[in-house]
Order: C-alpha cells, then sequence, then structure tokens
C-alpha cells in the first residue's frame, strides 16, 4: 500500500495507541496536519508550543505511556525546548515530532529553518531527521521504543517537509525497530549482590530513600513486598511521593531541602542507605561532605551512569528496581527495627508543635490551610499537578498521596509554567479522574494562555492559585541570604477571577480560611473547569529549609512564634 | 589520563554525539581517533581523555546510553598496546643533513619527503617515542607537525570486538518497552 510520509506518520501513531498528539500548525508540517484530518488521532491545539510538550509530559506521567507533541519548524521546534529539557531531567516518556524544511533546502537558512536536532542532542535522550517517507514508520517505532525502554527520556524526530509528501510503501510488518545492536552489561554482579544482603541483614538503623524510579519501574508492589520485609522506614524524594502510601506507618514523608526535620535528620544518623530508583541529587544530600556520613549505602538503578555520581556507594545493584528487588526480598533476615523506628517517631514529635496547622487560626490565610483542606476534601484521592516554588513544597509537606503517579511535578528541571499545560495533558490521560492543578501567582502567568486550551478542549480540571504577590520561593531566599533585599520579587497580577471569566472559565476569588472548604467544594461539584485565586500570607516561608550546599543537618526551622502577618484584608 | 575505546554507528553525526557529551561531562579531550572497522557499519574509536577513574566511569556509562554507541569501555588499566602517527617537517641544510639523519635512524623513524631546505619525518609509536623524537628535532627548527592521535588495543587474548546484532542483541530489545 503506497502513502504519503504523513500518512504513514498518522497511521504508524495509530498503530502505536495514539489517541491525542498536543501541537500546534506551521507550513513544514502542514502535510501532516492535513493526514491528521483524515485520521482518528485527536489533536489537541494548544496555545504555545512550550504547553504542546509539558501536556504529552504530563499525559506520559499520568498514565505511564508516552506522550506525543507535535510542532511546525523554526519557532515551533525552539518553543519545545524547555518542555523536552523537563521531560529529560525527570525521565518521562515523550515523542516530540517536528516539522523540517525540504531536504533540498536543508542548510542553506530557508524560512523558519533550524538545527533542532542540534539544539536538542543534549536535552534528547535521541533525536533523529528523517528525510525519506520509507524512513518514517521504523524511525517512529525506534523513538517509541527509545522513549519509553530502560530509563526513558524524550525523543525527537525531525520530518522534512518533501519526506511527508513523498510516498512510500506502507508496511508494517516490515518497519520494526532497527537499532543499533548493544553489548548486554552483566548487570547482576554477584560479588556486589551479596555484600547488599550482608548489609541488610547487619543494618541497625536502616532508611530508604524511595524516588521516581520505582513508579517507572513499576515496581510498587515489589518494594511494598520489600519494604515489609525489612521493616524498614522510606523517605520519598520529590518524584517518589506515591509510590508508597502516605498513610502507611512506615511512610515518613519527603526528604531534602525542603523535607521533613526528622526525615533529614533519620537519614543523617542511618547506618544504611538503600536508594531505589533516585540519583542523590543535591537538592535531595545537601553538602555531599555531610551528607549520611555514618551510614553505608546501596544504590539500586537502572541507569549505570548514576552509580558513583554524586554519592560513593559500597553496593551498587544496576538493573530494573523491580526485578532487583523482587531478587533481594527473599533474602532479608533482619526486620526487627522498631527501636530505630521508635526514634525516629520521637525526632517527628518537635515537628509537630511548628506545624503550621497547629498554629492559632488567626483568621489570616496560609497556603498550608489551603492544601492542606484540598488534601482532606479530595480524600487525597485526587490527581494534583504542581508548578514549582514554594506551593510544590507546601503540596509535598501538606498532600498526602497514597497512589503512584497522583502528583505530578517538574522536580529535577524545576521548569515554572509547567503545572497548567501539564494538568491539561494528565486530564487526557485520566478522564474520569479528579484533576487539580496547583500553581502560584508567578508560575500561572507563564503559560496561562493555554487556559484557552482548556476551553476549546471542554475539558474540567479544577486550578488552584497559590497568590502571595511575590515570586515566593525566589523571595524566601532573599529574605533569608540577601538580607531582604526583594528585588524583582514583588509581582503585579491581574485579576484571576475576572481573567478565568474572560475565557468563560468560572473563576472565584478567596481571601479567608473560612471560604477555603466551601468554595473547594463547590469547584469539585461542577462539571466544568473552575479557577480560585487564593490569596494567601505574602511573606510566609517553606520550613525545614536546607540552605543550597548546606549540610542535612543543619535546616532552618519554622520560628515558635507565629509570624508577622503581611496579608492585606480585602 | 585515561583511555576508552568505544565502538559506534558509522554514520553522520555520531562523532558530534560523543564529543558533545565529553563537553557536557566537562571532560577534556586530549586525542579522539575515529575509523572504519572491517565492518564498514561500525567505527572505532579510541578516546584520551583529561579525567580520573570516575569522570572516565562517567564517559564510559554516558556514552553507551547513547543509540548509536555500541559498546564503551575504559581500558586505562589494562595491558595496552597504542599507537600515534606524526608527520614532522624540519628545516634541513647541506650542513645538519647527516646529523638529523642518524637521529632519525635512533628513532627508527623514516624520511619520506626531501626538498632543498627541509625533510619530512615520519614516526610512529608511543606517545613518549613521538615527543622524545619532536624534543630531539626542535633545535633544527620544527617547521610542521601533524599528528593523528592515539589509538589503542588491548594485548593478546584480551578482545574487545563490536557487539553482533542478532547474538547478544540490543538492550532496548530484549528489554522492551517497560511503559505499561
Amino acid at each position: 500500500m503506497k502513502l504519503t510520509g504523513a500518512e504513514i506518520l498518522c497511521e504508524s501513531l495509530t498503530r502505536l495507541g495514539v489517541r491525542e498528539i498536543f501541537g500546534y500548525p506551521g507550513g513544514a508540517i502542514l502535510p501532516v496536519y492535513d493526514a491528521l484530518g483524515k485520521s482518528k488521532l485527536h489533536h489537541v491545539l494548544v496555545r504555545h508550543e512550550q504547553g504542546a510538550t509539558h501536556m504529552a509530559d504530563g499525559y506520559a506521567r499520568a498514565s505511564g505511556g508516552i506522550g506525543v507533541a507535535m510542532a511546525t519548524s523554526g519557532p515551533g521546534a525552539t518553543n519545545m525546548v524547555t518542555g523536552i529539557a523537563t521531560a529529560m531531567m525527570d525521565s518521562s516518556p515523550v515523542v516530540c515530532i517536528t516539522g523540517q524544511v525540504s531536504s533540498k533546502v536543508l542548510g542553506s537558512d530557508a524560512f523558519q529553518e533550524v538545527d533542532i536536532t542540534g539544539i536538542t542532542m543534549p536535552i534528547t535522550k535521541h533525536n533523529v531527521v528523517v528525510a525519506k517517507a520509507e524512513d518514517v514508520a521504523h524511525t517512529l517505532r525506534e523513538a517509541f521504543l527509545i522513549a519509553s525502554s530502560g530509563r526513558p527520556g524524550p525523543v525527537l524526530v525531525d520530518i522534512t517537509k518533501d519526506a511527508q509528501q513523498a510516498s512510500a510503501e506502507f508496511n508494517w510488518e516490515a518497519s520494526a525497530p532497527k537499532l543499533p545492536p548493544k553489548r548486554r552489561r552483566n548487570n547482576h554482579d554477584q560479588v556486589e549482590f551479596d555484600r547488599a544482603v550482608e548489609m541488610l541483614n547487619t543494618a541497625k538503623r536502616p532508611i530508604i530513600l524511595a524516588g521516581h524510579g520505582i513508579m517507572v519501574s513499576g515496581a510498587m508492589r515489589a518494594f511494598e513486598q520489600f519494604v515489609r520485609a525489612g521493616n524498614y522506614p522510606v523517605a520519598m524524594t520529590l518524584l517518589g511521593i506515591g509510590c508508597f502510601p502516605a498513610n502507611d506507618p512506615l511512610n515518613l514523608g519527603m526528604m531534602g531541602m525542603h523535607g521533613e526535620a526528622w526525615v533529614n535528620n533519620a537519614i543523617q544518623e542511618a547506618d544504611l542507605l538503600i536508594a531505589v530508583g533516585m540519583r542523590f541529587d543535591d537538592r535531595v544530600t545537601g553538602d555531599l561532605r555531610t551528607y549520611a556520613k555514618s551510614a553505608r549505602k546501596i544504590h539500586i538503578e537502572i541507569d549505570r551512569a548514576e552509580i558513583n555520581k554524586n554519592v560513593k556507594v559500597d553496593a551498587a545493584l544496576v538493573g530494573d528496581a523491580r526485578e532487583v528487588l523482587e531478587r533481594l526480598t527473599p533474602l532479608i533476615e533482619t526486620r526487627d527495627h522498631s527501636l530505630w523506628i521508635r526514634h525516629i517517631t520521637e525526632l517527628k514529635g518537635d515537628s509537630a508543635v511548628r506545624d503550621i496547622q497547629s498554629l492559632p487560626d488567626s483568621g489570616h490565610l496560609y497556603a498550608a490551610h489551603v492544601i492542606n483542606d484540598l488534601w482532606k476534601e479530595t480524600r487525597g484521592e485526587a490527581i494534583i499537578v504542581t508548578d514549582v516554588g514554594q506551593h510544590q513544597m507546601w503540596e509535598a509537606q501538606y498532600y498526602h498521596h497514597n497512589r503512584p503517579r497522583t502528583l505530578i511535578t517538574s522536580g529535577g528541571l524545576g521548569t515554572m509554567g509547567f503545572a497548567l499545560p501539564a494538568a491539561i495533558g494528565a486530564k487526557f490521560a485520566k478522564r474520569d479522574s479528579e484533576v487539580w492543578v496547583v500553581v502560584g501567582d508567578g508560575g500561572f502567568q507563564m503559560t496561562m494562555s493555554e487556559l484557552a486550551t482548556i476551553v476549546q478542549e471542554k475539558i474540567n480540571i479544577k486550578i488552584a492559585i497559590i497568590n502571595n504577590g511575590f515570586l515566593g520561593m525566589v523571595r524566601q531566599w532573599q529574605e533569608f541570604f540577601y538580607d531582604k533585599r526583594y528585588v524583582a520579587t514583588p509581582l503585579v497580577a491581574p485579576d484571576f477571577a475576572a481573567l478565568a471569566n474572560a475565557f468563560g472559565i468560572r473563576g472565584e476569588r478567596i481571601t479567608k480560611r473560612a471560604e477555603v472548604v466551601p468554595t473547594i467544594r463547590s469547584a469539585r461539584e461542577s462539571s466544568e473547569t473552575v479557577l480560585i485565586d487564593f490569596r494567601v500570607e505574602q511573606e510566609d516561608s517553606v520550613y525545614p529549609m536546607v540552605a543550597a550546599g548546606a549540610s542535612l543537618s543543619d535546616m532552618i526551622r519554622r520560628p515558635n512564634n507565629p509570624l508577622v502577618e503581611t496579608a492585606t484584608e480585602p | 589520563m585515561q583511555t576508552l575505546v568505544a565502538y559506534v554507528e558509522n554514520k553522520p553525526g555520531v562523532l558530534n554525539r560523543v564529543s558533545s557529551l565529553a563537553r557536557r561531562l566537562a571532560i577534556n579531550i586530549d586525542s579522539l581517533t575515529v575509523g572504519p572497522t572491517e565492518n564498514e557499519e561500525i567505527a572505532r574509536m579510541t578516546i584520551v581523555a583529561h579525567t580520573d577513574e570516575r569522570g572516565a566511569h562517567r564517559l564510559e556509562a554516558s556514552l553507551e546510553k547513547l543509540v548509536d554507541v555500541l559498546l564503551a569501555e575504559n581500558i586505562s588499566t589494562r595491558a595496552l598496546l597504542e599507537r600515534d602517527l606524526a608527520l614532522i617537517k624540519v628545516s634541513a641544510d647541506q650542513q645538519n643533513r647527516p646529523h638529523l639523519m642518524e637521529l632519525i635512524k635512533v628513532f627508527r623513524a623514516r624520511v619520506v619527503d626531501v626538498a632543498p631546505e627541509s625533510l619530512i619525518i615520519e614516526v610512529s609509536g608511543t606517545v613518549d617515542k613521538i615527543d622524545g623524537l619532536l624534543e630531539v628535532l626542535r633545535p633544527f627548527g620544527v617547521l610542521e607537525m601533524a599528528r593523528t592521535g592515539r589509538i589503542s588495543m588491548t594485548r593478546g587474548g584480551d578482545l574487545l570486538q563490536p557487539p553482533v546484532s542478532g547474538s547478544a542483541g540490543s538492550e532496548l530489545e530484549s528489554t522492551g518497552s517497560n511503559v505499561k
């Protein structure tokens, strides 16, 4: 059967199980859009190509499948760069398809020509130019396989316009992926494995560091059995949240820069760290010279390049988390860590008094209140998509996730503007799930044009803007480390509720704590998108905080005295 | 200094991916040579990098993550044979020519071009040997030099062969997609 390259692309995407494509048309991708119109694929028209990549990313993270974004050549392609880097840092399987000028004029600075494969080389797992119609099908299959296998990541496929227009024989069976033969490494080094088992069975104060890799590997069950077998307390990375239920007594909460104090203290006192599918990011470790000094370390990780990258480990088990955990669990003999767990519980006590939820209600609205109420109202079952900054950390602290893939956030790259488009993608992946965007007033203004996408697609998501009139996290750093010189952090925002109305979306503005729950309830009852502008305390900070480069033991704690309150009464 | 050998797909852009990776890791490359193997689809690289063992591990592991890299291996600690080749154009007049010829003989180099005012000397061997010759030639006046960079091979039965398609199988193909 002879088809054009564009038709082959659409047919291949359909056969690969794609339902939605997030994209934006343009000259160099027009043949594909013409073919899209004749296919069963649903195209979601975004308002900016960055939004398309975040939507594909949100789709991938919520579903565990692959998200697809599409754009034209030149500026369409370069607008994708931030979204691609975001997916790369968080190992998210996204396939980006870009149009390219015809192969005859490649390299001639043609209109809207840009070397997008050159630009994205360091931020993709792989990228490729397709200049012939007959290469479209197998290249796309290879792209999907690469994006989703091993440690996942984004793949960009750049297709020249003439390859889209030319005809070629389409034969799905004959276009199986043809990847270069790879050396298979022996990942199961018995010496390392035996050493790990010995460490597990002799540790007195073990703690698990649970990361995103557990979810990527689909190792939740194997992980739970491992935890139960050794009765290990579990600390989570930001992206690990959800891989183990928050309501389990062994789940301590988040570690790192804004991790719970008892978690960081427990890590510093531990004699064994069992790191699973995490990469010892600087936000997790703080100063490496003082990090978990008395602990031996086991690292279970699929990516060999992560071993000994930041933290030198005593046993490296390279491989898929589920496979490694399933091999380890039957060999665990020691499971009585009750003294150690009791000690961690004692550490916890001090934090409870400092918790903002325990402060007397002054009538002022704190972000933590909003997120805590949202957690209670949704019984922790919503998919929460957060942006980057203070609200992101408060969400991680106060929204307790019991199920995997229910917290979607940009961890590694810390991309502001991620939340709104990623939530749209998540909603397409999980149409029956309740999806909430938790976003700051800064990040929201970066990609709020996607409100129009929500309206055009008639989808139902809820948007909670944690509005403190500042670029809050930067303001917090200025407060702590720059003597409160708030340079370029106070920011003016539009009336978000009125803005929502202009898009045809219901908007609310909340200034008092008593209004939070009723408004959340009413928003949840609506079958349409609702935006709520929560005007929260302006100069609240996220506690505890480990300053960048400081030791994990050296935390800035929430002052015991109530804060100076700055929110203006309406 | 660390020596790595990589087998890569013999196609455009691969060299860029490899060198770009070293740049990202802030590893300075001392020498990088690429040449075809007996299989025309596969090229072999010898990479000599200014880094320590830990940096070499990262480079090796990161290289193997590239789709177009079939195998990468740090061979620094193994028994190696290494060769570099240089063409050195040195000024030579009637007076010093006999002296030069003697030195060339000692270094087992050879003269490959003779002109009234200069000679081109070809020398191959270890980096130390070539550096040694260069040192003694310098007083005569080195006019130009071109070096190939180092190629390395492990000695004896210590084989480092490219994986063959079908036999070991691609890591990706055998693992398959892990997306649920």
